[in-house]
């Protein structure tokens, strides 16, 4: 079977015969006689359809055309009709030159038509030849030009395409364009829009209603003298922006590479991503073609770009896959340049995602976002900066993990790379903004070698968050103690050098600094003095407890951060004498080390 | 489409990739003469832990080959794992704190 001429709204079979497919091919009669459409357009029509076998459907499975076997329910998802030769006579009130226009197909063969693969979609519909004319009935210009097209019409080489009424212009016998296949290909932007096709390609095209242009294009005279010189038109359907995506996704050269998993009409989505292991526990939003689509037009980055090799499994990453998965998590696509670049920094040797993975310990990736990205897609950096209720934060840190849990294959649980101990909640979303307006300090991402207004995002390796309250400390010196006392803390009081913190010191904390005129680096500095502790505090046994460092830290003393250990961030809300903490996990090149990357369009 | 009377289609988030499944190499039926590794993964005591199993190896005439990742926080490094693939007939690996 030749599949030349091969378009994605039916074919001709150039060189076909029936007996060239095997014997399970069914020979298209099988769709109607067997099993009649719930619609048709007439009852006549549907008696023509079962004279004569006419079509039989196809399938491609990777490079290979496979033929379905008989009966409407055994048509396959992405089936295409082929016509047989000889059988267009029949089709003809379907046909265009060459293809088969949509809006005249039956419905069902429209509908499997509708449901290919974007992947199978080739060239642009071939227009025929003559003046082509594409309206709207909501548009008003489009109804005032109706007298121009009856006028047009008359010399018999008019095709007209309507975007939202078959029936309009009324007796003009306008092809259904409301899947808007024939505006999108032919990049409609506005309606009337009149073009001139010469052996099946364009001349020559206007837009709106300009009496002269109409008059030039078509070469007749005296048009619409009842109308205004010009008009304005107005917006093709196929530009709606509501569209854009499904259109793209639908018509397109389609980037997706991704396979397609069919859910079935009496399945539920949200069930159905659940019963297949993508769900971290809470429902995810079903990433169709329409959604990823949409989701990629947030990012330059072309689909198939390999972003990261992500652990455990590490697989290559692409941004179409990244773009799935922020789908689910709920994100919007302007959050995705943040996502790609949070991945980035994860999958670094130096931040170690595999490990902290891993870990028995409750930690996970903390994101911190920094740059005027913050504010334009509406990140929380005030109150409640580390809790719930902000879609930025809070879908932006889950993505990163749906990306680690179903392209990089780390699952918790038994058999699984993920074993914590307990985990922790921050393990499924931790995402945060720092305020860098109301800030006396600079941002974090200038700690890491960034330019302040950069956008930046910055991975630490840590656990949930914790409160250091001081409503009394007004002097700095008294709050780097109080600080300090907290910070010795970290995962155990006779623990040190191994974990890192990220402190995070709220607005009314951070003032008290600034008014004694300490800069962060006084600040860390001075912790950094305040928390060298004796090592006969830390030896194993000392205060009655096992668990400490060994017998040769007697005597010294110990740092409880390593030079570096100490990170500071500056969020929360105005109100409240308060800062949080977070403890690390194992830092280092031994461990994870805080990474930063830039955040590109 | 999206969505119809059909179902839907969704994207695949996963790899998409079957991850190779590999068999365990054949238990050793004696110690005599082989070569066993003993790694240690760098968590604290397993030093203490891999001491006392290669005494226990040796009296039962295995050789022993001690091995070290240097932090038990990353997996091993390839050259490691080759090393340990090349020149062992067994291995244990200490886990444990």
């Amino acid at each position: 079977m030749s599949m030349s001429g091969a378009g994605i709204l039916g074919f001709r079979v150039a060189a076909s015969e029936p007996g060239a497919c095997s014997e399970r091919c069914s020979i298209g009669g099988s769709l109607f006689r067997n099993r009649p459409p719930r619609r048709t357009r007439s009852r006549e029509t549907m008696t023509e359809y079962d004279r004569e076998p006419r079509a039989l459907f196809v399938h491609r499975e990777g490079d290979v055309w496979q033929c379905d076997p008989g009966g409407l329910d055994k048509i396959h998802k992405n089936s295409l009709a082929l016509l047989l030769p000889g059988t267009e006579p029949i089709f003809a009130e379907w046909l265009a030159p060459g293809q088969i226009a949509p809006g005249k197909m039956p419905v069902l063969l429209s509908r499997v038509l509708m449901a290919s693969s974007p992947r199978l979609s080739t060239a642009a519909p071939r227009l025929p030849s003559g003046l082509v004319a594409f309206v709207k009935k909501s548009c008003a210009t489009c109804e005032a030009v109706v007298p121009v097209l009856e006028q047009l019409a008359a010399r018999g080489d008019l095709t007209i395409y309507c975007q939202d009424d078959p029936k309009f212009p009324e007796d003009l016998g306008a092809i259904d364009d409301s899947t808007l296949l024939y505006s999108w290909r032919q990049q409609i932007d506005v309606v009337p829009t009149l073009i001139r096709v010469e052996s099946g390609a364009e001349v020559d095209r206007v837009i709106g209603w300009h009496r002269a242009e109409w008059e030039a294009l078509s070469g007749e005279t005296n048009l619409g003298l009842l109308l205004p010189a010009q008009r304005p038109g107005c917006g093709s359907l196929s530009v709606d922006p509501n569209l854009e995506a499904e259109l793209a996704a639908r018509f397109g050269d389609s980037p997706l590479r991704a396979r397609r998993i069919a859910v079935a009409e009496q399945e539920d989505e949200i069930e159905a991503m659940y019963a297949r292991g993508w769900s971290d526990g809470l429902p995810l939003t079903p990433p169709t073609e329409k959604r990823v689509m949409a989701m990629l037009a947030g990012t330059s980055r072309k689909a198939d770009e390999v972003v990261a090799v992500v652990p455990p499994d590490h697989v290559e990453c692409s941004v179409e896959k990244v773009a799935i998965n922020a789908v689910m998590a709920g994100c919007r696509p302007e959050y995705l340049p943040v996502v790609i670049a949070a991945l980035e920094a994860a999958c670094t040797d130096a931040f170690n995602m595999h490990g902290l993975l891993s870990t028995t310990l409750g930690t996970g990736p903390v994101v911190i976002v920094n740059g005027p990205i913050r504010n334009e897609i509406g990140m929380n950096s005030g109150m409640n900066v580390l809790g719930q209720g902000n879609r930025a934060n809070l879908t932006i840190g889950r993505a990163l993990a749906l990306v680690i849990r179903n392209v990089g294959g780390g699952r918790p649980g038994e058999g699984e790379v993920d074993r914590a101990t307990f985990g922790s909640p921050m393990k499924l979303s931790f995402c945060f903004a720092e305020d860098e307006e109301h800030s006396p300090w600079h941002p974090l991402a200038v700690d890491h070698g960034f330019e302040a207004g950069v956008n930046t995002v910055t991975l630490f390796a840590g656990e949930g968050p914790r409160n250091i309250i001081d409503q009394l400390s007004r002097d700095p010196e008294s709050l780097a103690r109080s600080f300090a006392v907290n910070m010795r803390t970290v995962h155990h009081p006779k623990m040190a050098i191994g974990f890192d913190c990220l402190l995070v010191v709220g607005p009314e904390h951070a003032r008290v600094f600034h008014q004694a005129g300490w800069d962060k680096a006084k600040l860390i500095e001075r912790l950094h003095e305040l928390l060298q502790i004796p090592g006969d505090e830390l030896v194993r046994g000392a205060g009655g407890i096992a668990e400490g460092l060994p017998e040769g830290v007697a005597g010294t003393m110990i740092p409880k951060f390593r030079p570096g250990g100490i990170q500071i961030v500056h969020c929360g809300g105005r109100a409240g004498l308060f800062s949080a903490l977070i403890g690390g996990w194992i830092s280092g090149e031994m461990g994870s080390q805080l990474v930063t990357k830039e955040i590109t369009p | 489409m999206t969505q119809s009377d059909q179902g839907s289609l969704l994207l695949d988030p996963t790899s998409e990739r079957s991850l190779a499944v590999r068999e365990p190499a054949t238990r050793l039926s004696s110690l005599d003469g082989h070569t066993i590794g003993l790694l240690d993964i760098s968590k604290a005591r397993g030093d203490i832990f891999l001491d006392r199993v290669q005494e226990r190896l040796i009296e039962r005439g295995a050789r022993v080959k001690r091995f070290a990742k240097p932090t038990f926080a990353k997996i091993a490094p390839a050259n490691l794992r080759g090393e340990i693939a090349v020149e062992c007939d067994a291995v244990i690996e200490a886990l444990a704190d």
